[in-house]
């Protein structure tokens, strides 16, 4: 069914109960590909797949249910404000796709640009984002440099006279801003079931089987399921599924918290992040602040993080808004992330011709979700990779291409 | 990560008295290939479950230690020196 604002009145008015939106059937006994993992990446995957490469004898095998990973972790934000070469025509790509991704499939998907504001508190970080400002617009990105007085009109509550952090600007991207996280993983879910696909939860890879150089089936705990291509999808267990077709990734797993307040009243119409620590803050539609600073920096494949760095976020938050120390966490949860080397993702093939791989997303993953399918698709259906993920390569760490935008080197928990 | 480490030298201390470095790696010898260099520095086995780990006790005795836990449950199972080699 066509989703619009008739189809809403007439099943008001008939009173019937909505069909499921996508289809959940019995895995079977073979797939032209097989997707492994069915969070934002891997159902991106699987609909751009059979939209724009008419690929439908696909299956998306999830070990959890639709949507509960980190599809469903993360804060939310969208933006395409990055420095490198490698990085920067990739992320804009995926910010247009999420321009029009709403009627692209059919879904609200509640994509709101509601801008991007990235506080600078110092004459070098001034300095620092006017070169990526520049970077971006040189790659036709839009980015504007804000003075006190032009963030003191958009945020008149932040604490601009600060004693150790004064604020002294910003860098602002218009057509940034904030998604319904969970409707991604519907509509996409939604939009491929629609193609033929089918998406199968609560089934768990085991195994990866190999023949004469080759993938030909996966080990599920709902049975073994044959495969023409097999494609991992598993960000933060990449380094696990990697290994079962004999991969060491240069990844770490990593646990990142986020948190959301008490609904308030409109308070905030933009994200907004903190130039002198890692604190990013937007409102949801539903009135409570979501916000999250840094990983907690031990490897972790717990979904939960430790108290410390709540005090820490909430003294980083408290910092630069005032108003905010006595605003109530409603929650706090975690998100399990692929810290890779050089704080940049891997969408490549494989030493197996028919095994792909897309991981190491670190905590930047949902923005990219559009851009990650299309592309991880493309790879996929053409064997050849999408010009904008050119730079994405396994072997780059061993090459010396590395795509490091916060200079940090080989220590995965300070990306 | 469990709150408390229990420091070879200090006790039970709570884990923000401590800095995490990686993955506790032994280190190839300085003429060894450069495939066996790239891996020590790039690739990681990323296990979930023990593994063993570098912290530095930064903020009480300041010496290097070696914590092997577990990732999944964040249960501490040993802690000793560094400069007693790997447990």
């Amino acid at each position: 069914m066509r989703y619009s604002a008739l189809s809403v009145l007439l099943q008001g008015l008939t009173g019937k109960a909505p069909a499921p939106a996508w289809r959940s059937p019995a895995p079977k006994p073979e797939y032209d590909v097989v997707i492994v993992g069915g969070g934002g990446h891997g159902l991106a995957t699987a609909y751009y797949l059979a939209k724009e490469f008419g690929i439908t004898n696909v299956a998306v095998l999830e070990k959890g249910y639709v949507g509960g990973g980190n599809i469903g972790r993360n804060t939310t934000i969208i933006r395409s404000n990055y420095l490198l070469p490698g990085n920067n025509p990739f992320y804009e790509l995926s910010m247009k796709l999420w321009e029009g991704l709403e009627q692209d499939f059919n879904f609200n998907a509640m994509v709101s640009q509601r801008g991007v504001v990235n506080l600078i508190h110092s004459d070098a970080q001034r300095d620092a984002y006017r070169r990526r400002g520049n970077a971006m617009r040189l790659h036709g990105v839009d980015a504007e440099i804000l003075d006190r007085d032009q963030v003191r009109k958009i945020l008149p509550f932040l604490d601009f006279d600060n004693a150790r952090f004064p604020i002294k600007g910003a860098i602002r991207q218009r057509r940034g801003g904030t998604v319904r996280h969970d409707a991604v993983a519907w509509g996409y879910a939604r939009g491929a079931s629609a193609r033929g696909v089918d998406i199968i939860p609560h089934c768990e890879v085991t195994a990866i089987r190999q023949q004469n150089g080759q993938v030909t089936e996966v080990e599920t705990s709902r049975g073994t399921i044959r495969c023409k291509r097999l494609a991992l999808a598993t960000a933060g267990h990449s380094g696990i599924t990697a290994a079962m077709a004999g991969i060491t990734l240069p990844i770490e797993t990593h646990a990142l918290q986020a948190y959301v307040s008490e609904g308030l009243k409109p308070f905030i119409d933009t994200v907004v992040t903190f130039g002198a620590g890692h604190f990013y803050l937007s409102q949801s539609d539903k009135g409570g602040l979501v916000f999250g600073g840094d990983i907690e920096g031990y490897n972790s494949y717990a979904q939960r993080g430790n108290l410390a760095n709540i005090e820490h976020v909430a003294e980083a938050g408290v910092a630069m808004i005032p108003a905010l120390s006595r605003v109530r966490v409603l929650r706090a949860w975690a998100g399990v992330m692929d810290m890779s080397m050089d704080g940049s993702p891997i969408i490549d093939k494989t030493h197996l011709p028919n095994l792909y791989l897309n991981a190491g997303w670190c905590y930047g993953g949902f923005k990219a979700t559009p851009a990650s399918g299309l592309c991880f698709a493309h790879l996929i259906a053409r064997d050849a990779p999408h010009k904008v993920a050119t730079a994405f390569r396994l072997d780059r760490f061993a090459r010396g291409y590395l795509i490091d935008e916060k200079g940090q080197g080989a220590q995965p928990n300070l990306h | 990560m469990a709150s408390l480490i229990p420091c070879p030298h200090c006790g039970p201390r709570p884990k923000e008295e401590f800095t995490v470095r990686g993955a506790a790696l032994p280190r190839p010898a300085p003429d060894a290939p450069v495939e066996e260099w790239q891996a020590h520095v790039y690739l990681r086995e990323n296990p979930r479950g023990d593994f063993a780990e570098h912290w530095h006790h930064s903020g009480g005795c300041r010496r290097w230690l070696v914590v092997k836990r577990n990732t999944a449950t964040h249960t501490v199972h040993s802690v000793t020196d560094a400069a007693e080699g790997r447990p």
